[in-house]
């Protein structure tokens, strides 16, 4: 295998750089949904349990059409975004909006078992001990669910290297902007001779993708033995 | 330093209406499972809210539904040994100690750390940790954690029962140790006679979520109106003072000037003690007998029988060694004339009193100290 092309290193980049934004922004928003999902009962709790599951059921291209008459420049949401500088349509943040949706759902998952295998007599114990509800989370249930954390987030980083449909819908497919490693596969197999620059990606989209849920695996069999106390 | 708790909730079957009074001391809440006693003390501790009620320890208030108080639980002060142990296994022993203690407001000199670490036996346990530790060590780490919160009052639910009779023999003896060593009260629930024998200073009989009798232990479980945990569980309790210990293996104690005699036992002459004479192996006659095995013979008056739904009756004698509870048949009560006010002798074989029955001493409540 030869060598990557400068076109095909900026699909990687892009990749990784999308993959990294979306993972790391909606991580924090992933662990207060996993854990209100798993220990508030509210009016709606349903419904919000739906939406954050939606982008896993419906077809990508559906999900990237939502958010492009949600969020694209003539929208009042986009406009009203714009104002702060803050633009998604036909940028790689656009990507990264799109790959942070579509991996949600996975990342939600992952953390909220980790905080359902959380007991909550030990927080109760924390609590007698003169901790605060913040203090609880910080020092006793973050703790327990860190493997479930970055197990969920291994798992959205990698299905935000991969995201497609969505993204193509959302700001399309444009080399150094928005094309991503599949988007870059996509676009070689269009062109005649570009099935070997288009298998090269194939195989570090393996890599990956192997490497992630390797990881992934690893961390969460330590949830058992973290909650064990061994 | 003392705890009043006044309470109304419902949960399923059980409808708690409750009022009392800890002193210091060990304050025993005794009965069977589902008579309300971790309800309340899940209400003290702030881990549930009671429909009605005012919670107040010392000057301190807690709980008050009709003013509208309720602290959460971290700002209670009150320290917690739950039945299994609760140990955050994530943390060392050491960092699970040094947990409540890192939230107080006011830390204690490390010569408090090292004399419970030391009353507990902890030295050994500080690098390993939770998953690594017997169910014995739990429960004394558990111990060790709540009161390095420097708590006001400490709360016991049932710390004893998820442990093997071996276990049971060895965290008691640290309770012991607490209850006359450490100034706050401790509410300690059990439904195990044994256990309240031999540790509490108060005892609230409590059955179907209602206060049948609360008082001072010797006369709480000498009163055979009052068996909360079952005609079978109960057993008076005598305080006497080992006079000497007789070559043949025998201790002699010397209870209210009666003299009674234990299998060998460790402690010293001079040692005061608990004594827990269990009902049903006392047997009751109306003349001193002569010719017989058993070597301890009380004699008393009869102060109340009450028959119960089966073929049994329960006796309170008062012998000079404090009140006695015998529980015979109810033929037996008929063919021997058992009245009230009538003399007979109370005999226990001394091989009938189980070493888990004999605690050690005993400080009274004293004044309350703030």
């Amino acid at each position: 295998m030869t060598a990557l092309s400068p076109e095909e290193w900026q699909a990687v980049a892009l990749s990784l750089r999308v993959a990294l934004w979306a993972t790391s922004v909606s991580l924090p928003i992933g662990i207060f949904v996993a854990y209100g999902l798993a220990r508030w009962e509210f009016p709606g709790r349903q419904l919000i349990n739906g939406l954050v599951h939606l982008p896993l059921i419906l077809p990508p291209v559906v999900t990237g059409y939502l958010l492009l008459i949600s969020f694209g420049p003539t929208t009042p949401v986009g406009q009203w975004l714009g104002q702060f500088g803050i633009v998604f349509a036909f940028r790689w943040t656009g990507a990264a909006l799109a790959a942070g949706v579509m991996a949600f759902p996975l990342m939600v998952r992952a953390i909220r078992l980790s905080v359902e295998a959380v007991d909550p007599k030990l927080e109760e114990a924390a609590a007698t001990l003169g901790a605060s509800r913040l203090w609880v989370f910080l020092t006793i249930t973050l703790p327990l669910i860190l493997p479930g954390i970055l197990a969920g987030a291994v798992l959205a980083f990698a299905k935000a290297m991969g995201e497609f449909g969505a993204t193509i819908t959302f700001v399309s497919n444009i080399p150094g902007q928005t094309q991503t490693l599949p988007s870059a596969i996509y676009a070689f197999l269009q062109i005649p001779g570009g099935e070997t620059a288009a298998l090269r990606l194939v195989v570090i989209s393996i890599a990956v993708a192997m490497g992630a849920l390797i990881l992934s695996e690893v961390l969460s069999r330590r949830i058992a033995k973290r909650v064990a106390g061994k | 330093m003392s705890l009043d708790v006044s309470l109304r909730h419902d949960l399923g079957a059980l409808h708690l209406d409750v009022d009392f009074t800890a002193p210091r001391g060990v304050t025993v809440l005794f009965g069977r499972s589902g008579a309300g006693k971790s309800t309340i003390v899940n209400a003290v501790a702030g881990l549930l809210r009671p429909r009605d009620g005012r919670i107040q320890l010392e000057d301190h208030l807690l709980l008050d539904t009709g003013s509208g108080v309720n602290l959460p639980p971290h700002r209670r002060g009150v320290g917690y040994v739950f039945q299994e142990g609760r140990l955050f296994p994530h943390l060392t022993v050491r960092q699970n100690l040094a947990y409540g203690r890192w939230f107080a407001t006011q830390r204690k000199a490390r010569a408090d750390y090292d004399r419970i670490v030391e009353i507990l036996g902890l030295g050994d346990l500080l690098t390993r940790r939770p998953g690594d530790l017997s169910g014995g060590e739990k429960q004394r780490v558990a111990i060790g954690r709540a009161l390095l919160a420097e708590p006001q009052l400490l709360l016991a639910d049932e710390p004893l029962a998820a442990l093997d009779e071996a276990r049971k023999g060895e965290i008691l003896p640290y309770f012991e140790a607490l209850r006359d060593e450490i100034a706050i009260p401790i509410l300690y629930v059990t439904h195990s006679a044994a256990e309240v024998a031999r540790l509490a200073t108060t005892v609230i009989a409590l059955q179907d979520g209602r206060v049948a009798r609360q008082g001072p232990a010797i006369e709480v479980l000498g009163d055979p109106m009052v068996t909360p945990a079952g005609a079978r569980a109960a057993g008076a309790v005598l305080e006497a003072v080992v006079s000497r210990h007789h070559i043949d293996g025998l201790t002699e104690l010397d209870a209210g000037g009666v003299p009674l005699f234990l299998p060998r036992l460790t402690r010293a002459p001079g040692a005061r003690l608990r004594v827990r004479i269990a009902a049903h192996e006392v047997m009751l006659a109306t003349s001193r007998p002569q010719g017989i095995s058993a070597l301890n013979i009380l004699p008393g008056t009869i102060e109340a029988m009450r028959a119960g739904t089966g073929p049994g009756m329960m006796v309170s004698l008062m012998t000079p060694a404090g009140p006695v509870l015998a529980r015979v048949t109810r033929r037996s009560a008929a063919s021997l004339g058992l009245t009230r006010g009538a003399d007979c002798f109370a005999i226990v074989k001394s091989i009938a009193i189980a070493p888990e029955d004999v605690g050690g001493q005993i400080t009274q409540p004293g004044p309350s100290q703030s």
